[in-house]
């Protein structure tokens, strides 16, 4: 029992530990793939008037993810999250607590960092998303995440995505410019393991290389 | 979380009709609230109407004031130049809040709206009078750390736990708001945020289908010379155990206006007149910031887990209202 927001209550009542979030993420997982393969609950988009826009039951929503629209079949409860691990195949997005409260789930929507736990996708549609699997060319690592390599910036790797989504936007934002910086504007970001130190010596080089993303 | 219906609204009055027609509907502005609540199945609502394109927004430098419309994003508007400069509290509030993350998710109407985080709101499992109104009030002799030493009554003591409200609270802020037959009017945050008393259910004096259009703030030498003090349990990332938002207009060495409220401590954010009236006209000294400070915290009922507020808020208050003072 706990309520306000403290280091422990990311991993108790109001947000499980990664196994129990993974036991009922499996079985929500489950629900949802059960409603999608039935028929007499499959709803449409329609339009209401001019500019409205009505979404009920399972519905086609496109979604923008790393430069490539993708076509997908959701409810309108579907969060961005698991739009991308369950429709999508995109599973560098980590869910961790469901809540907001740790960032494994960050992707950019628009070019900012958000928690793609508490989006929802119906209203993702039309907006360029990025996830952890946009940001290599190809075999080329991004800087961040060669640095991260270098600096020893994981252990599990549980939090890496979303440290390194978070990590981009930190320094597309100039919020890189001091070790403190690094550390206030990466709070959203929680890592069980404790790799801090080294992630933030990740971004600082990246910073400190005069990077531009 | 429970399926509900999307809707997305291009029009203030298309919003406010569909909510207010529709038992269970509810405004989506971030969501970083509402979905947090629905996935616990502390909130159920069978239609979500997504107030996003309406053209509430905008930051700018009014005739008297400040005008900051209620789908600015928290990010945005915590490093906004006019608002970091002129309004210093208002971007600390916002910039020590929640996370990057979130903030460029909530939106300010959205805000001021956040509910309390006391945990047996939080979780079904638990009675709670304000998710279900008789049930009762297990942190009376519970888990009451977190939980409110001012404005609290035998129904709840939840903490407004919210940052941002405080420090609008205490700059005089007013909310304006439309309902579906178009017609708005203004309410005083002050007035804005209820104390739980017998219907801890209730929060604001908003009404059904109700939406928050803007909010502005009157300019004044106490609001460019103010500031945002925050103590929680780790550096960054947590809601408040006690927080500051003071302004001073210091003449000389006498203080001509004060403004003074706290957060983590009240039922709702806590505007003390009390501490401003002994602040007004007296010098600017450790001895009467002292005196403000236990005046602010006079009529408080701390429980069990919650006695050490009642310091730490003095503390803070006197810190912050000691550290503006010196501010040029
Ligand atoms: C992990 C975590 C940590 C946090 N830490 C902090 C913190 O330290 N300090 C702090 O202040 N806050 C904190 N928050 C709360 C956060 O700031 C709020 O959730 C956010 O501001 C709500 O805004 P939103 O736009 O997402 O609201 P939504 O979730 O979209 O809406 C919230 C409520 O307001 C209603 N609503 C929204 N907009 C309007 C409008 N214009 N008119 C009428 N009704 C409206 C909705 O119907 C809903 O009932 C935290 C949240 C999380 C999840
Ligand atoms: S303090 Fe309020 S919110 Fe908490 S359990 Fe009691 S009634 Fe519920
Ligand atoms: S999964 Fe923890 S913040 Fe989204
Ligand atoms: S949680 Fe294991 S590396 Fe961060």
């Amino acid at each position: 029992m706990t309520d306000h927001f403290t280091p422990d209550s990311a991993a108790q009542p109001d947000g499980p530990a990664p196994n129990d979030g993974r036991r009922s993420f499996i079985k929500q997982a489950t629900g949802l793939l059960g409603l999608a393969l039935a028929p007499p609950l499959v709803g449409q988009a329609e339009r209401l008037t001019a500019l409205s826009k009505k979404v009920a039951g399972v519905s086609e929503m496109k979604l923008k993810v790393n430069g490539t629209v993708r076509t997908i079949k959701a409810e309108p409860r579907t969060t961005l999250l698991d739009a991308l691990r369950e429709n999508l195949d995109l599973t560098g997005s980590k869910k961790g607590c469901d809540h907001g409260q740790c960032g494994a789930c960050t992707v950019l929507v628009d070019g900012r960092r958000v928690n793609s736990c508490l989006t929802l996708a119906v209203m993702s549609q039309g907006k360029e998303i990025t996830t952890v699997e946009g940001l290599a060319k190809g075999e080329e690592l991004h800087p961040l995440q060669q640095a991260f390599i270098e600096h020893d910036g994981f252990q599990c790797g549980y939090c890496t995505p979303g440290q390194l989504m978070s990590g981009v936007a930190c320094l597309k934002e100039g919020h890189a410019k001091t070790d403190g910086d690094v550390r206030e504007w990466m709070s959203g970001n929680l890592c069980r393991c404790g790799a801090y130190p080294n992630i933030v010596a990740a971004i600082r080089q990246v910073e400190k290389s005069g990077f531009k993303s | 979380m429970e399926n509900f219906t999307y809707l997305q609204a291009s029009q203030a009055k298309e919003a406010t009709a569909a909510v207010r027609d529709h038992k269970g509907a509810a405004f989506i502005a971030g969501g970083t609230t509402l979905l947090d609540l629905m996935k616990l199945n502390v909130e159920n609502h069978n239609q979500l109407v997504d107030i996003n394109m309406l053209a509430f927004k905008g930051v700018e430098q009014t005739a008297d004031g400040l005008r900051i419309g209620a789908l600015e994003r928290m990010s945005d508007v915590g490093e906004n130049p006019l608002v970091m400069q002129q309004y210093p509290v208002i971007s600390q509030s916002l910039l020590q809040a929640a996370s990057p993350q979130l903030r460029n998710m909530a939106s300010i109407g959205g805000n001021l709206l956040q509910r309390t985080r006391c945990g047996y709101f939080r979780d079904t499992a638990f009675p709670c009078n304000k998710r279900q109104p008789g049930s009762g009030c297990p942190a009376q002799e519970g888990e009451n750390r977190n939980l409110a030493i001012l404005g609290g009554s035998k129904a709840c003591i939840a903490t407004y736990p919210g940052d941002l409200a405080v420090a609008l609270v205490a700059l005089d802020a007013v909310v304006l708001l439309e309902n579906a037959k178009g017609k708005q009017r203004r309410v005083p945050l002050l007035d804005f945020h209820l104390v739980p008393g017998n219907t801890p259910q209730r929060e604001t004096v908003i009404e059904p289908g109700e939406l928050i259009v803007s909010v502005t703030v009157p300019a004044a030498a106490h609001a460019r010379k103010s500031m945002y003090l925050k103590v929680r349990d780790r550096a960054s990332y947590a809601f408040a155990l006690v927080s500051a938002a003071v302004g001073l207009d210091v003449q000389g060495s006498q203080i001509r206006s004060a403004r003074v409220a706290l957060g983590g401590v009240g039922t709702k954010p806590w505007r003390s007149l009390t501490a401003e009236k002994i602040l007004t006209g007296a010098p600017a000294t450790e001895a009467t910031f002292r005196a403000a400070a236990a005046a602010a915290v006079r009529d408080a009922q701390p429980r069990e887990q919650n006695r050490f507020k009642l310091e730490l808020a003095q503390n803070t208050l006197v810190r912050a209202l000691t550290d503006v003072a010196a501010k040029a």
